[in-house]
C-alpha cells in the first residue's frame, strides 16, 4: 500500500477517536455540572483543562461558561481539536485514501461528516447537549462497526488500529496529567465533596466510570483510580491496553511484510515495561514524571511509525 | 424551431423504445416517483459522488442533478454510434503517429501547417517518438447530440482525459437498487464490465511484456473537480491511486512509495493535463506532476495514458478536419458527421460569423466545461456586441457553429415529464488491435427550459442511458 495511504488511515482513525474523546469529557463535564451547585464555572474549566487547549480557549473567549466550552470543544473551527475539526479531517482523509476503505466504512464517515456538519451548525444548548453527544458517539461507533465488520485484515486494518490506539492512550495519559494533582492525596481535599466529583469525572471522560464500579464497589480513590487508567490491561482505555495494542499490530505489520522495524522494538519494550510496573512504584516515583515520560515515549513511537512506513518520505 | 422528442411522436404517441418503460411508469404504483428523486440524492450524497467547485467557499462538493427517466437507444441506432465512434477513435489515432512523425497529412495539404506548429496542444517532445504499443489516446469519450431519428453529431471529441465514465457506472447502480423489477421487465446492456476492460486496455498497452504489470492512476488531488471519479477508478481496477508526492524516478524508472519502499509503476493513467506532468519539460512550476518522467518515459519504460500531445487531436480547430482526417487515414467517409465549423482564424468565415452571430454558437478553441461560449439565439444585443468585439480581437481563438436543434428527452418534474435538450458522451477504450465503445455512455442533460447548454458546471444534469438488447 502507499505510504500516503498508510498515513491517511492512521490519521483518519486518530481524528475520529479524538472526536470521540471530545464527546466523551463534555458528557463528563455536564455531569459534574447539574450535580455540583457550588463550583458552577469551575467544573466546565476543568473539562477544558483536560484537553490542554486553555490557552487557546482564552485567546477566543472572554468567560468561561457552559455555553462557551461547549461551543469550543463542539463547534470552534480555530480549536484544531474541536469536534467539528476533527472530523473534518477525519473525512478529508476517508477522501484521500478511499480507495483502501470498504464502501461500508466510506460511506459511514461520510454520514459522520454530513450530520454533525448539519447538527453542530448552530450554537448546541445544555438542553441539547446530551442528545449530540449521543449521535457523536452513536456515530463513531458505527464507522468502529464498519471497520471491525468489513475490512480485510491486512495492513490497512493495523494502521487504522494504530491511529486509533496511539490517540487513545495520548488521551486517556493527558486527562490524568492534567489531573493529576487532584489525584494525589493532598491534605486539605480529601474526603470532600470536591474532590470525589473530579475523580469521577476522570473516570466518566473515559468511559470507565461504570466498569470501576463493578470492580472495586464503588470505593474512589487515587491509587485505585490510577492503577485502573494506567495498569489494568481488561480495559480498553487504559495505558497497558493501548499500548499492548499498538505492540500487537506494529507486530502483526511486521509479519505480513516480512521485515523488522524500530518502532516494533520500541512499542514492545514499553508494553513490557508497563506490564511489570506497579502503581506504588508510579506514585514513589511521581505521577506527573511518570506520565510525561510516557507521552514523550507515545510520541516518538507515532513518529518512528511514520519513518518506518515511509508515511511522508 | 422543432425538436425531435426521443421519447415521444409529435402526435403525443410513445416511441417504441420507451413502450414498456412507459408502461412501468404510468403503472399507479409509481405516482410518487418524485419523492424518490431525494433517495436518488441521499445516495449520491452519501458514496461522495460529488464534484468539486472552486468558487464557493463554505459547500465546495456539489451534486451533480440526476434524473430518475433513463434515455432509452435501441441496439440498431447504438450500432451507428458504436461503428462511428471506432472510425473516429482509429482515424484519431493514425493522425496523432502521423502527425508526431512524417506529417504525410500536412504535406498532402490537408492540414494547414500553421494549425498544428503554432497549436500549444502539440508538444514538440513527443515529435519522433512512439508511445509504447503506439496508441496515443487509450481511453476516449465522444460527444454526441441528435437531431432527427437517424441523425447524429459529432459536436466534441475528447481524447486528453475525458471523464464522466462514473457517473455511467453510479447512475446505472442508483437504477438498479431504487428500481430492480425495472431491469427484469426490460433487458438493458450492462455497463459495470468498464472498468476491469479499461484495467485489461491499460495492462495490455504497458512497454514490457510482463504477466503482471503494476498501473496506477495519478490524480491531480481530492480538491480536483474530478476527484470522485479518480478513486472511482482506482478502487474498481484494484490499483493505487496515486498523487505527484507519491511518486520518484528511480533508476531511471517511475516508482511509488509504499509502506514496504519503492514499486515501479509499468502503466501511468493519468488525469493531470500536459502542462502539468512533467515540471522539467512543462510548465516548471506545477506540483501535480513527476520531474523527469517524460525522460522515462520516452526511454521506453513507462506507459502514460492517454499519451502527452494527444490534445492537438480534440483542438475546436482541428475538429472541423475530422472528416478528412478518417478519409485521409481509413479511406472511408465518415459514420458520424460532424457539425459545419466556421474557424475565425479564417477571414471569410469571420465575415460570415460576424454577420450571423445571433444565429451561432461561439466557442473558445480551447475552451470546455461551457465556459467562454455564446449562443447566439440566447444572447442579448449587449452581449453580442461586447463578444464581437473579444472575437475581433482574437479570432484565431474562436469557432463558431450553427445552433443545433438538440433532441430531447423528458425529465421529471413536480408536474409531470416535460423535454429537456441531452447530449451523449459514449467511452471507447483502445487496445492494439481493437476499440471497445461500452454499451451505454454519459447522457447530460440541460435542466433549464429551452437550455442548450448541458454541462455539469452550468447546471446541467446527467440521466442514466440505456442500450437495449436487440430482440
Amino acid at each position: 500500500m502507499l505510504g500516503r495511504n498508510a498515513a491517511g488511515i492512521y490519521w483518519m482513525f486518530r481524528y475520529l477517536e479524538r472526536c470521540e474523546n471530545n464527546a466523551r469529557l463534555l458528557r463528563a463535564g455536564l455531569r459534574i455540572s447539574m450535580t455540583q451547585y457550588d463550583h458552577a464555572g469551575q467544573d466546565w474549566e476543568s473539562v477544558l483543562i483536560a484537553t490542554s487547549i486553555k490557552t487557546l480557549f482564552d485567546k477566543i473567549y472572554n468567560e468561561c461558561n457552559s455555553s462557551s466550552v461547549i461551543n469550543f470543544i463542539l463547534r470552534e473551527k480555530e480549536n484544531p481539536s474541536s469536534v467539528i475539526s476533527s472530523i473534518d479531517k477525519a473525512r478529508q482523509n476517508a477522501r484521500m485514501i478511499r480507495t483502501v476503505l470498504t464502501k461500508e466504512v466510506f460511506e459511514s464517515i461520510n454520514e459522520i461528516y454530513f450530520n454533525l456538519k448539519r447538527l453542530l451548525k448552530r450554537p448546541v444548548t445544555e438542553q441539547s447537549l446530551p442528545k449530540t453527544i449521543d449521535i457523536i458517539q452513536r456515530q463513531s461507533a458505527l464507522v468502529r462497526g464498519c471497520l471491525h465488520g468489513t475490512m480485510l485484515r491486512n495492513d490497512v486494518y493495523d494502521f487504522a488500529r494504530l491511529g486509533t490506539f496511539v490517540e487513545r492512550a495520548d488521551n486517556t495519559a493527558r486527562i490524568l496529567d492534567m489531573k493529576y494533582h487532584i489525584l494525589l492525596p493532598a491534605v486539605s481535599y480529601v474526603g470532600s465533596s470536591v474532590d470525589i466529583s473530579q475523580w469521577e469525572n476522570i473516570l466518566r471522560s473515559v468511559s470507565a466510570y461504570q466498569s470501576y464500579r463493578w470492580l472495586n464497589e464503588n470505593e474512589l480513590n487515587p491509587q485505585g483510580i490510577c492503577n485502573y487508567l494506567i495498569l489494568d490491561d481488561r480495559l480498553p482505555r487504559s495505558l497497558n491496553f493501548c499500548s499492548k495494542n499498538i505492540s500487537l499490530n506494529l507486530k502483526s505489520l511486521s509479519q505480513s511484510y516480512s521485515a523488522s522495524f524500530c518502532s516494533v522494538k520500541m512499542s514492545s519494550g514499553q508494553f513490557l515495561y508497563l506490564k511489570q510496573l506497579a502503581i506504588e512504584e508510579i506514585f514513589k516515583n511521581g505521577l506527573h514524571e511518570f506520565l510525561s515520560t510516557f507521552l514523550v515515549k507515545l510520541n516518538s513511537i507515532s513518529n518512528q511509525i511514520e519513518k518506518d512506513f515511509r508515511f511522508y518520505k | 424551431m422543432s425538436f425531435y422528442n426521443e421519447m415521444f411522436e409529435d402526435d403525443g404517441n410513445a416511441r417504441l423504445c420507451y413502450l414498456k418503460y412507459l408502461e412501468w411508469l404510468n403503472a399507479p404504483e409509481q405516482t410518487d416517483l418524485i419523492k424518490r428523486k431525494e433517495e436518488a440524492e441521499n445516495v449520491f450524497r452519501r458514496t461522495g459522488i460529488t464534484f468539486n467547485v472552486y468558487s464557493e467557499k463554505e459547500e465546495t462538493e456539489k451534486l451533480i442533478p440526476f434524473d430518475l427517466i433513463p434515455r432509452i437507444l435501441t441496439g440498431d441506432e447504438w450500432k451507428i454510434i458504436q461503428r462511428g465512434v471506432e472510425q473516429r477513435v482509429k482515424a484519431i489515432n493514425s493522425f496523432l503517429w502521423d502527425i508526431y512523425h512524417h506529417q504525410e497529412i500536412i504535406k498532402a495539404g490537408i492540414i494547414p501547417h500553421s494549425l498544428i506548429e503554432q497549436n500549444e496542444a502539440f508538444l514538440p517532445e513527443m515529435i519522433g517518438f512512439t508511445p509504447p504499443s503506439g496508441i496515443y489516446t487509450h481511453i476516449a469519450g465522444i460527444d454526441l447530440v441528435r437531431t432527427s431519428e437517424k441523425e447524429f453529431f459529432v459536436l466534441e471529441d475528447n481524447v486528453r482525459t475525458p471523464s464522466g465514465v462514473s457517473y455511467m457506472i453510479e447512475n446505472r447502480e442508483t437504477m438498479y437498487n431504487m428500481f430492480p423489477e425495472l431491469f427484469s421487465k426490460i433487458k438493458v446492456r450492462s455497463v459495470t464490465e468498464y472498468p476491469a476492460k479499461l484495467l485489461r486496455a491499460l495492462k495490455a498497452s504497458s512497454p514490457q511484456l510482463l504477466n503482471d504489470s503494476t498501473v496506477a492512476v495519478l490524480t491531480p488531488g481530492m480538491y480536483n473537480s474530478a476527484y470522485f471519479e479518480h478513486s472511482f477508478l482506482a478502487d474498481q481496477m484494484g490499483v493505487e491511486l496515486v498523487e505527484s508526492q507519491d511518486l520518484q524516478i528511480i533508476d531511471g524508472r517511475v516508482a511509488m512509495r509504499t509502506t514496504q519502499g519503492f514499486k515501479i509503476i509499468d502503466v501511468l493513467y493519468r488525469r493531470v493535463d500536459d502542462m502539468f506532468l512533467d515540471p522539467l519539460s512543462f510548465n516548471e512550476n506545477s506540483a501535480l506532476g513527476v520531474p523527469g518522467i517524460m525522460d522515462v518515459y520516452k526511454s521506453g519504460s513507462i506507459t502514460i495514458a492517454n499519451a502527452p500531445g494527444t490534445g492537438i487531436a480534440d483542438d475546436k480547430a482541428i475538429y472541423s478536419y475530422i472528416p478528412e482526417i478518417i478519409r485521409f487515414y481509413t479511406g472511408q467517409k465518415a459514420l458520424l458527421k460532424n457539425v459545419e465549423t466556421w474557424l475565425c482564424r479564417n477571414k471569410e468565415h469571420l465575415q460570415y460569423v460576424l454577420e450571423n452571430m445571433s444565429s451561432l454558437v461561439v466557442k473558445e478553441v480551447h475552451g470546455s466545461g461551457g465556459y467562454g461560449m455564446l449562443i447566439g439565439p440566447a444572447a442579448s444585443k449587449q452581449e453580442l456586441s461586447a463578444f464581437k468585439k473579444k472575437l475581433v480581437r482574437n479570432p484565431a481563438n474562436y469557432i463558431a457553429q450553427p445552433t443545433l436543434s438538440l433532441s430531447t428527452v423528458p425529465v421529471l418534474k413536480k408536474s409531470g415529464l416535460v423535454p429537456r435538450h441531452v447530449d451523449l458522451r459514449p467511452f471507447a477504450l483502445v487496445s492494439r488491435d481493437n476499440v471497445f465503445v461500452t454499451d451505454g455512455g454519459l447522457t447530460r442533460v440541460a435542466l433549464k427550459k429551452g437550455s442548450l447548454v448541458v454541462n455539469s458546471s452550468q447546471g446541467g444534469g446527467t440521466k442514466d442511458t440505456w442500450i437495449l438488447e436487440n430482440n
